[in-house]
């Protein structure tokens, strides 16, 4: 499996519908993603990925029902391209090969298989039916930030050698500073030669994203990915638009176009929001302590129930190393928290 | 009652493990292990006087007296192969592997319904740590949907789970609806790295009517939870039953969430690996009460 030829010198992909799933509580409408993906694909975004934000099956009480079927919205998705690749997650221990097959013949191109950072060698039999579907591939190694870069390297070769085209520094809790997140990026690389590319996925809880993204691209990366208005987990993601307008001004091509891009956001994207994500204290609070983006809303949730303050089960979870999907222990970190007479 | 006599097939970790929990067993005598390679376990196995080759089960099938229950901790693919010639031989099979031949069995939900069938499965180690209480619930009111979280740490799970991690969440999510009452169910399994390493952790959340019997549900949730530190001391709930009303996506139903710590014995594996030893523990106890059955029909 080789990687595939890049028409510009980054490949953005888009995720505002699938990591903006969660900001969104899953309950994006069919019309939403209709709308998001046309004004993503007249802008030039090449890849858009459709999925509960948990990946597919995320549907559950653990992470929130879906308003919608998310095969209705790949397929969906997939009538309103013309020229973007239709994307999807898959967690594996969420998601299975089923939920692939289905995806695929709803109509998406690319999967993208994550796993914590350390336990790649889950997804090889994920990456095998992809290929076996004749999809892209993409290796998201979660919580990048719990790994040194040589042993995140190691988990990216995992991947490569089971088919994954493109392993990812996956800064799932918006944790990583600028040298950790360039130090990453340098052993992927040189781990993966021409074998793969590799991505990157940020998130602005600590308001790095975009700056990371740089900082990626000039270290060799060349899959990025953002959201329009962020939206995305945490503080969001960095958002598609303001990317545009950074590499657009360092002569970094990327396909897009700026004021497309910022009308989508302004005009499609915006008006839908009922959360604009943003950098307030729980959020920063998940980037600083190292919390996996996902768990903000489900810790508010939480904090209303049992009357303990969300920051401090975020940095709770932080303190006792929970990972992507572990948001069953969020309510037991507040039950705890509630019962410890603070 | 004179001990049935008993054999291990697989010297891994599990069968070694599972060694150390039937030796305690009074009803249960282990005399042979059995591997198809020299190995530490087949070792361990002689050390404690126990006959053990690495000659297979063409080997077992040669010795007198025979087994009267043989538990099998290889891979599925062994099972497949050996199971045909265990139901030959009369003996019955306890399946600790993914083949899933025989009717799934939780020992405090439904063993008494397979109690005699030639070949049983333990299902998976979530199901094991779950199973029972979906059932605790849904024996007090109907569950149109139960699903269960578990969180196992990363040393705990072994290359044949890492290798086919779909074949947990599909077979666990169809147990939890048909072996724990549910009408639909589904599983979600995390492999957590942190150090040191976390105890297994279990969540079960049910879908139940609003105005179901909170109070019968939790004290149906907590003698299940006495049946099973029957043979698991370590399971325990974090905290009691955690109750719901309905919110808009629920589609008009409540919510039950069940949180559970399973803490293993320590036999051979860490305690941490609460998801391995609720599997040997399980399958212990299957034997146990088949041995008494068997004890009981020898009479």
């Amino acid at each position: 499996m080789s990687r595939p030829y890049l028409r510009h010198d980054v490949r953005i992909t888009d995720t505002t519908l699938r990591d903006g799933s969660h900001a969104m509580a899953h309950q994006f409408t069919e019309a939403q993603v209709r709308d998001t993906v046309r004004a993503l694909d007249a802008a030039g975004v090449e890849v858009i990925e459709v999925t509960h934000g948990d990946g597919l099956g995320g549907s559950s009480f653990n992470y929130g029902f879906s308003h919608t079927d998310e095969m209705t919205l790949i397929a969906a998705a997939r009538e309103e391209v013309v020229n973007a690749k239709i994307a999807v997650l898959l967690v594996p221990g969420i998601g299975t090969a089923d939920d692939l097959r289905r995806a695929r013949d709803a109509g998406a191109d690319m999967v993208r298989v994550a796993t914590h950072c350390t336990e790649a060698d889950v997804s090889p039999q994920h990456f095998g039916v992809a290929r076996e579907l004749g999809m892209e591939t993409v290796g998201f190694l979660m919580m990048a930030h719990r790994v040194g870069p040589e042993e995140l390297a190691r988990q990216a070769r995992i991947m490569v050698d089971a088919g994954c085209q493109a392993p990812y520094v996956t800064d799932s809790a918006g944790a990583l500073l600028m040298h950790e997140a360039k130090a990453r990026f340098e052993a992927l690389v040189a781990e993966v030669g021409d074998e793969a590319w590799v991505g990157y996925h940020g998130h602005q809880n600590l308001s790095l994203g975009v700056a990371n993204s740089v900082l990626a691209y000039e270290a060799g990366v060349r899959y990025i990915d953002g959201s329009l208005c962020a939206l995305g987990a945490g503080a969001g993601n960095s958002p598609t638009e303001v990317l545009a307008a950074v590499f657009g001004r360092l002569g970094v091509t990327t396909g897009l176009d700026i004021l497309g891009l910022l009308a989508a956001a302004d005009e499609v994207v915006h008006p839908y929001l009922t959360r604009w994500p943003k950098m307030d204290r729980n959020a920063i609070v998940q980037g600083w302590a190292g919390v996996y983006s996902s768990f903000l809303l489900h810790a508010e949730r939480a904090a209303e129930r049992y009357k303990v303050p969300a920051h401090e089960i975020l940095a709770r979870c932080g303190e006792l190393g929970l990972v992507g999907g572990q948001e069953d222990m969020i309510i037991d970190v507040a039950i705890q928290l509630a019962g410890s007479g603070r | 009652m004179t001990p049935i006599t008993a054999a291990i097939v697989g010297p891994g970790n599990i069968g070694t493990d599972l060694l150390a929990k039937l030796r305690r067993s009074d009803v249960i005598d282990v005399r042979y292990m059995v591997g198809v390679v020299e190995s530490d376990g087949l070792a361990r196995a002689r050390n404690q006087g126990i006959a053990a080759s690495a000659e297979g089960v063409d080997w077992l099938l040669r010795q007198d007296p025979l087994p009267e229950i043989v538990f099998e901790a290889t891979s599925a693919k062994a099972h497949i192969t050996n199971a045909p010639r265990y139901a030959e031989a009369g003996i019955q099979a306890v399946d600790l592997t993914p083949a899933h031949l025989g009717p799934m069995v939780c020992p405090p939900v439904n063993l008494h319904d397979h109690i005699g069938a030639p070949n049983v499965s333990m299902i998976t180690c979530g199901g094991q740590a779950t199973i029972p209480m979906v059932h605790a619930v849904s024996r007090v009111t109907a569950v149109p949907y139960a699903e269960i979280v578990a969180s196992v740490a990363s040393r705990g799970a072994g290359p044949g789970t890492r290798a086919n991690i779909d074949e947990f969440t599909q077979t666990t999510g169809a147990a939890v609806a048909s072996v724990g009452g549910a009408d639909r169910g589904k599983a979600i399994i995390i492999l957590n790295p942190v150090e040191p390493p976390m105890i297994m952790r279990d969540t079960v959340f049910c879908m139940i009517s609003p105005d179901a019997d909170r109070d019968a549900i939790t004290k149906s949730v907590h003698e299940l939870v006495a049946e099973v530190q029957k043979y698991v001391p370590g399971y325990t709930l974090r905290a009691d039953p955690q109750y719901d009303d309905p919110v808009a996506s629920w589609n008009g139903f409540a919510r039950v969430a069940i949180f559970l710590e399973v803490r293993g014995n320590g036999d051979y594996l860490p305690p941490y690996a609460g998801n391995l030893d609720i599997m040997t523990a399980a399958a212990a106890r299957v034997g146990e009460l088949m041995a008494i059955q068997k004890a009981g029909a020898h009479a």
